[in-house]
């Protein structure tokens, strides 16, 4: 298996006992609730279809193109299998693929497979299929819209989840919070785009094979929770990341802020989106660097839609 | 192909082997949670917990360095608690001499801890792994109350796997035959290379996808009515009961009596 140091698998011993069995609460009633729908959805399909594509996103892992400095683009595919079968199949799905990466493959950790299935199964999950709907509502239904939106959708789903992971790890005192942020963002941004390239490449050709299929993702269960979800788990990460535990914990923002000089180290990650990693008007280090990925997500579903309107205009057009 | 398609089950003739296997489960997360309770700087408590693994590892029959040898896997991610050995205040050991970074003891010993616990508790999945067929673990899943469909899902996730990965790999293989590279002619750009490792996904989903529609059909004309049978049924032992109060009691005990140094 190809390991890069950063990605998303969390191993165990890297966050605290009680933080882990927070983060298999939350996995355990989205997966409960998961069931439930998929179920509806799918009725006696669902077993034999969740464990055989669950089997084929793995595969698909391996499927990778060389990007620069010796990284490859491949695929999570959270986006994906949530663009196509809806969030909480894509829940399902994702679980047990991390299940089977950590179980067989210790590839992230038992303890804290909790978080792996929120960060990169549901929260990748909703908030790529948030993006591509919200993507496609607003710039129509042309081919190009479609895929800008997918792009969006993959591109959203790996650097929100990988922001939550660091957030998870910072709460945990693992690693500082502004850093963890910095480093994971930065890297994540990189690494979306070859998520955002495949998701839309992928889409691209199911709508040309299968136009079918796109249109029963889009009417897939968990449309309408979609949003609540995502804002309910991003409220509760952004109460854990400054919350008295995550200061407490001796590797507190401030040393961090004292030593400006380090700070600089995590502003020159080898990839960047943003010039300088900050944003005018917001003092705290860390607030910040969640401010400037939050614009560089902005940044990307806009430019997403602006690229579909116009492509959907044009096709209207007759050009 | 980054497969490694090697089962990781070592059928071995050990009483470990023997176990049911959920008190394997159970003992594997106990041993992680230890290791994840285990204070900071306790080193006596690290040293004690690495050398129960090491016992297991043996009374496995799999050979002292087992685990040790595939251990290494998660230790790429300790680079995410490196900055550590910077931001933890504390008493100053080194001090790097362009930036003037200061190392301090307690970030050293804070970031050891981190890298010992990750590297102890990896070492019991490892094992758990190691000398339980995963079908049995997986059985040992649903006895222990995950719900039952989830566990479905998974066992027909490790049995496509494979089926999945050939397909991959002989996409793989085609498309390395179809680009040669042509003396003169650039090499095409990442995002023309994205888009064709994008379509590739795209072709194996559906494959994937109709290829669970086949195996829907098939479970159908065997009598399939949305549950999964299964005949296994295991009765705990004595020697299960012995062992999973012995080493539950051992772990505590250990809890109870490392210190931080």
């Amino acid at each position: 298996m190809l390991a890069s140091p950063l990605r998303m698998h969390i191993p165990d011993g890297f966050l605290t006992p009680a933080i882990s069995v927070v983060g298999w609460g939350i996995a355990v009633v989205m997966i409960i609730v998961a069931l439930r729908r998929t179920r509806r959805q799918l009725d006696d399909r669902m077993v034999p279809m969740m464990g055989v594509l669950a089997a084929f996103l793995f595969a698909a892992q391996a499927i990778n193109f060389p990007v620069a400095a010796g990284t490859s683009g491949h695929l999570i595919g959270a986006a994906l299998a949530a663009i196509v079968m809806g969030p909480w199949a894509a829940t399902l799905i994702m679980t047990a693929v991390l299940a089977v990466q950590g179980l067989l493959f210790q590839d992230g950790g038992l303890v804290v497979m909790g978080w792996n299935i929120v960060n990169m199964g549901v929260i990748a999950a909703f908030s790529g299929y948030l993006a591509y709907t919200l993507a496609r509502r607003l710039s129509g239904e042309s081919r190009v819209a479609v895929m800008a939106a997918s792009f969006a959708a993959g591109w959203i789903s790996v650097v929100v989840a990988s922001l939550a992971t660091a957030i998870e790890l910072a709460a945990s005192g693992t690693s500082p919070l502004v850093l963890a942020v910095a480093a994971m963002g930065s890297v994540h941004a990189l690494i979306g785009v070859g998520e955002g390239v495949i998701t839309a490449a992928a889409i691209g050709l199911l709508l040309t094979a299968r136009p079918g299929l796109l249109q029963a993702g889009a009417t897939a269960p968990g449309g309408r929770t979609a949003a609540v979800i995502l804002v309910g788990l991003a409220a509760a990460l952004l109460v854990a990341a400054f919350s008295p535990l995550a200061s407490r914990s001796p590797d507190g923002l401030k040393a961090v802020a004292a030593s400006q000089g380090f700070l600089g180290l995590g502003q020159a990650a080898p990839y960047q989106i943003l010039p300088d990693y900050t944003v005018p008007f917001i003092s705290h280090p860390a607030l910040t660097t969640i401010a400037a990925v939050i614009v560089g997500t902005l940044v990307v579903f806009g430019g997403a839609v602006i690229i579909g309107r116009l492509a959907t205009r044009r096709q209207a057009a007759g050009l | 192909m980054h497969f490694d398609l090697t089962d990781q089950y070592r059928p071995r003739p050990s009483f470990v082997h023997h176990l049911d296997p959920r008190v394997k489960v159970v003992l594997a997360f106990a041993f992680i949670l230890t290791a994840g309770l285990m204070p900071i700087g306790a080193w006596s408590g690290f040293a004690a917990l690495l050398i129960l693994a090491l016992a297991a590892s043996l009374a496995s029959r799999l050979g002292l360095a087992f685990a040790l040898r595939r251990s290494y896997i998660a230790l790429p991610f300790a680079l995410v608690a490196l900055p550590l050995v910077f931001t933890v205040p504390g008493e100053v050991v080194y001090q790097t001499p362009l930036t003037g970074w200061t190392i301090t003891a307690q970030g050293l010993e804070r970031f050891w801890s981190l890298i010992l616990r990750s590297w102890i508790a990896i070492q019991a999945a490892i094992l758990l792994i190691a000398a339980t067929p995963f079908p049995d673990v997986l059985w040992a899943l649903g006895a222990l109350r995950v719900p039952r469909l989830l566990v479905a899902t998974i066992g027909f996730m490790y049995r496509y796997f494979f089926v999945l990965a050939d397909e991959t790999a002989r996409m793989l293989r085609a498309r390395a035959a179809r680009s040669a590279k042509v003396e003169g002619r650039r090499t095409p750009s990442p995002l023309w290379q994205g888009g064709v490792a994008g379509a590739m996904v795209g072709s194996l989903f559906l494959r994937a996808l109709e290829r669970s529609e086949r195996v829907h059909a098939a479970m159908l004309a065997r009598g399939y009515n949305g549950q999964m049978p299964s005949l296994a049924r295991r009765a705990i032992r004595r020697m299960d009961r012995v062992v999973i109060l012995a080493a539950l009691l051992l772990l505590v005990g250990l809890l109870a009596w490392a210190r931080p140094s």
